[in-house]
């Protein structure tokens, strides 16, 4: 799903710092370097609510290296870690 | 007419209220067991509906899919399927969603509806919903999902009296709709039409208030700060062991009291001889002094169910993730390894949250070192025959501090003995991925609790009543058996099987401070940890008489030295000896060397710990 209604260049989740708020543009498991194979993890991330056109928002931070992330998936909120979410892109 | 069974199953997501749903149908008929082969927990309750028809309910685990990437999901899948063996298909599922939070549920719904089987959509929390400003369109939502779907307020009364008549009406007539199947696991692309599908219905059946919940952002700024996150995290366990010490004391010394005339009344009623000895001192002074733990197993379970139910054991996770990540841990050990702080056995079966092999075997590893409630006796009554019950700075107690020190360092140890795992034996390891929901915060429910607490109270009892009981009549007749040669002048325990055993191992454990006695009450601490101090007490009650039974506390403090008695405590930090814990492991893993590798690694440790706090505290002066 392309979407056209944000100027802002795309990126992964996993960089986004606290307080970011965006728009889900596609899934990439690819990149992302997680020990799930792609399919199993672009699996869990569409179980969880993060599907094309969610807005997210990045809640909070963990003190190790800001890891794990805490986002708010449209009204849930997910807790996952950077390696992970860098399969997530968003704009 | 006497109609069969009627057989439903509840499925959800995880924290869809499923569980307090269930309570609130079934109250405390409730049966707890194991399903076949596999340790997955099986709850199952019944009812009656309101025209009388018997129900039998099912809560399976939480899934937010059929997949089956768990053991735990591959249950709900296979029972939802009626494949799972031994079980009968459920005649209607309930699918059971959190009102505040249908998307998940309502993708799941449509991937269950494929199975063909009659199904209900329980939008659960209701109230909260409409509190928070969502309203639903449950007559839309019904026709677009092509099932009925009925409120409820689990924790109200009367609140699930909708789900009830429905139930009824939905019985009446459900053997005329034919099944059929047509499951498949889903393909990334099915499953994100499906969410697809779950988004557009939710759009026309549900409007969402502007803001999202404010309580849980408020409270998630402080719990989930960084740093303070930790400080409150730290406070919550802190205060836990304050509560397991000071709060549970008057109960435990009532019970005791209780038990001591009991015993008197025995002692007075009965002549003297082999009978009145069994009753006092096998049967009421050991079982009662395995009983009398009951208040403080019922504060650390009550503490653990109200953090879950209030959902702050995610956070927990959150926190401890990348933390516990530097061990070699996974963020989802955290609870597991909190339960093990209740019981080993729960929380090593509560490792199956736990997807990811590597992960889960390192924690089963570990778990057994967090300080489980059966150390608790022996803990209180070393450290309240040793420790003087007086304040340090004022306002913490030094009993209870020297009880948090003991906690810290089975903690500090399981970190230590994770991290040399992840260094040594698993060293191709690629670390699995964290992803877990954190709940909005719930007023905990507290009649869901009270069941919760009820059922671990009750499987605590039926461990005293067999496992404990019978190793006391045991250790008993082997504390009484020989009897002493007319006209001996030594105690009688000194020419029985348990001196000839216990001084038979002595030498091995003379390095580290342990008499005979130690090493008789070690033995049938084997069944349960707690067994070792009721042990002591029949060791002790029976070389020293009746007045010893009433304090083994007491008598301990006269018959052993300081040193001794910190090794004892150095020793329950890794206590190797609880068979259950072993056996757990051992169906577990299913493997007899991880069973070995844990009993020997422990063993290890323990009697390391043992030698070193023996001979620092003989060095200082405490011999």
């Amino acid at each position: 799903m392309t979407d056209t209604n944000d100027t802002r260049s795309q990126m992964p989740l996993g960089l986004a710092q606290r307080g970011y708020t965006g728009i889900i543009q596609h899934l990439s498991a690819g990149g992302a370097g997680s020990a799930l194979s792609d399919i199993e993890l672009e699996s869990r991330l569409i179980e969880l609510g993060f599907v094309e056109g969610a807005r997210v928002e990045v809640l909070h931070e963990g003190l190790v290296g800001r890891d794990p992330i805490a986002v708010r998936v449209d009204n849930i909120t997910i807790a996952v870690r950077r390696r992970e979410a860098m399969a997530i892109i968003v704009a | 007419m006497e109609l069969p069974l009627l057989h439903l199953a509840l499925v959800g997501t995880p924290n869809s209220g499923k569980t307090s749903l269930f309570n609130a149908l079934t109250g405390s008929r409730q049966k707890v067991a194991n399903y076949p082969g596999v340790t997955v927990e099986r709850k199952e309750g019944f009812f009656v509906t309101p025209l009388g028809r018997q129900v039998s309910v099912v809560d399976l685990p939480g899934t937010y899919s059929l997949r089956g990437r768990s053991p735990d999901e591959e249950i709900t899948r296979d029972f939802v399927l009626g494949k799972a063996s031994g079980e009968t298909a459920p005649d209607l599922v309930l699918c059971v969603a959190d009102s505040t939070n249908l998307r998940l549920t309502i993708r799941l719904l449509l991937e269950l509806k494929r199975t063909g089987r009659p199904m209900v959509l329980v939008l659960n929390m209701f109230d909260i919903a409409t509190r928070r400003g969502i309203t639903v369109d449950a007559e839309r939502l019904a026709k677009e999902l092509g099932v009925p779907v009925v409120t409820s307020i689990a924790v109200r009364k009367g609140g699930t009296a909708d789900l009830l008549t429905l139930t009824d009406e939905i019985s009446a007539k459900l053997a005329a709709e034919p099944q059929e199947n047509n499951w498949h696991a889903l393909s990334v692309a099915e499953l994100r039409a499906t969410q697809r599908e779950a988004d557009r219905i939710i759009s026309d059946c549900v409007s969402l208030p502007a803001s999202p919940d404010t309580w849980t952002a408020r409270i998630d700024a402080v719990v989930l700060h960084p740093v303070g996150g930790l400080i409150v995290l730290a406070a919550i366990l802190f205060v836990m062991f304050q509560a397991v010490f000071a709060w549970a004391q008057p109960l435990m010394e009532l019970l005791n009291s209780g038990f001591d005339a009991l015993g008197e009344f025995v002692h007075a009623t009965l002549p003297a001889g082999l009978l009145q000895s069994f009753l006092q001192n096998g049967v009421i002074s050991g079982v009662g002094s395995v009983i009398v733990f009951l208040p403080q197993i019922i504060i650390i379970f009550l503490f653990i169910l109200l953090l879950e139910d209030f959902g702050y054991m995610a956070r927990a996770a959150f926190l401890m993730d990348r933390i516990m990540g530097g061990a070699g841990l996974h963020g989802r050990a955290f609870i597991p390894l909190l339960s093990s702080f209740a019981c080993a056995i729960p929380g090593i079966m509560a490792t199956r949250v736990i997807d990811n092999k590597r992960d889960r075997l390192t924690t089963i590893l570990i778990a057994p070192l967090m300080t489980c409630s059966a150390r608790i006796p022996v803990y209180t009554l070393i450290i309240s025959a040793f420790i003087p019950a007086r304040d340090v700075w004022g306002f913490i107690n030094l009993q209870g501090l020297v009880m948090f020190g003991l906690y810290a360092a089975g903690i500090a140890s399981a970190l230590a003995v994770s991290f040399l795992i992840k260094f040594f034996m698993l060293r191709d390891y690629a670390p699995a991925p964290f992803m877990l929901e954190l709940p909005d915060y719930k007023m905990p429910q507290l009649k869901s609790i009270a069941i919760g607490v009820y059922t671990r109270a009750k499987m605590f009892l039926h461990r005293a009543g067999t496992t404990i009981f019978s190793m006391m009549v045991l250790i008993w007749f082997l504390a009484s058996f020989p009897q002493p040669p007319a006209g001996a002048t030594e105690p009688a325990i000194d020419f029985s099987l348990a001196a000839i055993i216990g001084k038979a191992l002595a030498p091995l454990l003379a390095p580290v401070g342990f008499n005979w006695q130690i090493a008789v009450a070690l033995i049938p601490g084997m069944a349960a940890r707690e067994v070792a101090v009721a042990a002591l007490g029949t060791v002790y009650a029976i070389e020293g008489g009746k007045e010893a039974a009433e304090q083994i506390g007491q008598v301990l403090a006269t018959k052993w030295s300081l040193a001794t008695a910190l090794s004892m405590l150095a020793w329950y930090i890794f206590a190797p000896q609880c068979a259950s814990t072993l056996a757990v492991i051992r169906r577990e893993t299913g493997s007899w060397t991880w069973m070995a590798v844990t009993f020997a690694y422990m063993l290890v440790l323990a009697y390391a710990a043992s030698l070193v706090t023996y001979n620092v505290a003989v060095a200082l002066g405490a011999g």
